[in-house]
């Protein structure tokens, strides 16, 4: 899932800089950049580009600058601190970093600790008790809370397990943010994530169709054998 | 599963359902195409699925702490909670960091 990030970052100039300067430079640092992936990464070392949804200043003392940066998934701190610094002309490293958001996940939404987590198992393990395992650990489904969402009929969920394609009388449900050409998640009436797969439909197109395929899922989630097969037999891989 | 008769799945879900988008503020409204009722018997609730399953389709928020990579702490907690698969960072593989 390619989500956008959000991270708290400390950055040393070499050089003091006017803070007017380093300011001009981190707008010059949003919105489209390019970026040459760090010797030391993970990925093929080409030019990129990447989105800096925006930079703000939250200090800037001597040479230090504490900065919050939000940018799309894939952009280089410390990267964006060294080009920052070159384009000062003073030189800059990054000194530390955190992050704060991976895509839906903030530091709000039940942020815990390894030790906290290690504790919940050891809980649950030696004494039986899941309820803090069940507080430490949410269902998957969350991952899935920024994507608009269609809700299938128990009849339909197999069948798209199994890998059909989500068909209109196959729809119990449809959100208002369903638009033709983007992602949207597949869930049964329970709750539970089925799928997630491409709208060929607008949600209003969803809701008066009697026919047609709404859904081409691109990743299916939930396991086979959870719901009752609805479709006879030799008709596998059919849309509901 | 015997535990879930006499429970109002339907309501439940229904409930986990809208509340979803409002954990990361994503706001949405559910249109109804086939008014129709989830059976008992088969899946769950995702908050009431018996714990085994719900690790196994879990994630977990973890603040890493700094000096493992991300990849050693995968491994810890996929010791720490006896799972299969597990991935960070968005991958969909459960439970997920």
């Amino acid at each position: 899932m390619h989500s956008s990030k959000e991270y708290v970052c400390v950055m040393q100039l070499h050089r003091h800089v006017a803070e007017e300067d380093l300011r001009r430079v981190l707008r010059e640092f949003t919105g489209a950049i390019y970026q040459r992936p760090p010797l030391r990464s993970s990925v093929k070392r080409s030019v990129r580009r990447r989105n800096v949804y925006e930079i703000e200043l939250l200090e800037y003392s001597g040479n230090m600058a504490l900065m919050r940066v939000s940018c799309d998934a894939g952009t280089y701190m410390r990267k964006l601190c060294w080009d920052i610094g070159l384009m000062l002309g003073v030189g800059a490293h990054m000194r530390e970093l955190r992050r704060i958001r991976t895509g839906p996940f903030t530091e709000n939404l039940n942020l815990i600790r390894l030790q906290e987590l290690s504790e919940a198992v050891y809980a649950w393990r030696s004494e039986g008790r899941e309820d803090l395992i069940r507080r430490a650990i949410m269902p998957g489904e969350v991952l899935v809370c920024q994507m608009p969402k269609i809700v299938l009929r128990d009849t339909a969920v197999e069948s798209i397990v199994n890998g059909a394609k989500l068909a209109a009388p196959g729809v119990a449900m449809v959100s208002n943010r369903v638009r033709k050409g983007e992602l949207v998640a597949l869930l049964t009436l329970k709750g539970e994530l089925v799928a997630v797969g491409r709208s060929l439909m607008d949600y209003n197109e969803v809701l008066e169709a009697s026919r047609g395929i709404v859904v081409e899922p691109v990743r299916v989630v939930l396991e086979p054998g959870l719901y009752p097969r609805a479709w006879k037999r030799g008709e596998q891989g059919r849309a509901p | 599963m015997k535990e879930s008769v006499g429970v109002d799945l339907t309501g439940l879900g229904r409930r986990f359902i809208e509340g979803l988008g409002g954990l990361c503020g994503f706001e949405e409204r559910f249109h109804v195409k086939v008014d129709e009722g989830t059976g008992e018997g088969y899946g769950w609730v995702p908050t009431m699925r018996p714990i085994a399953k719900y690790i196994e389709y879990g994630v977990v928020n973890l603040d890493k702490p700094p000096g493992p990579t991300s990849h050693e702490v995968v491994a810890w907690v996929k010791r720490l909670l006896n799972v299969q698969k597990a991935g960070h960072g968005g991958t969909l593989e459960p439970p997920v960091f």
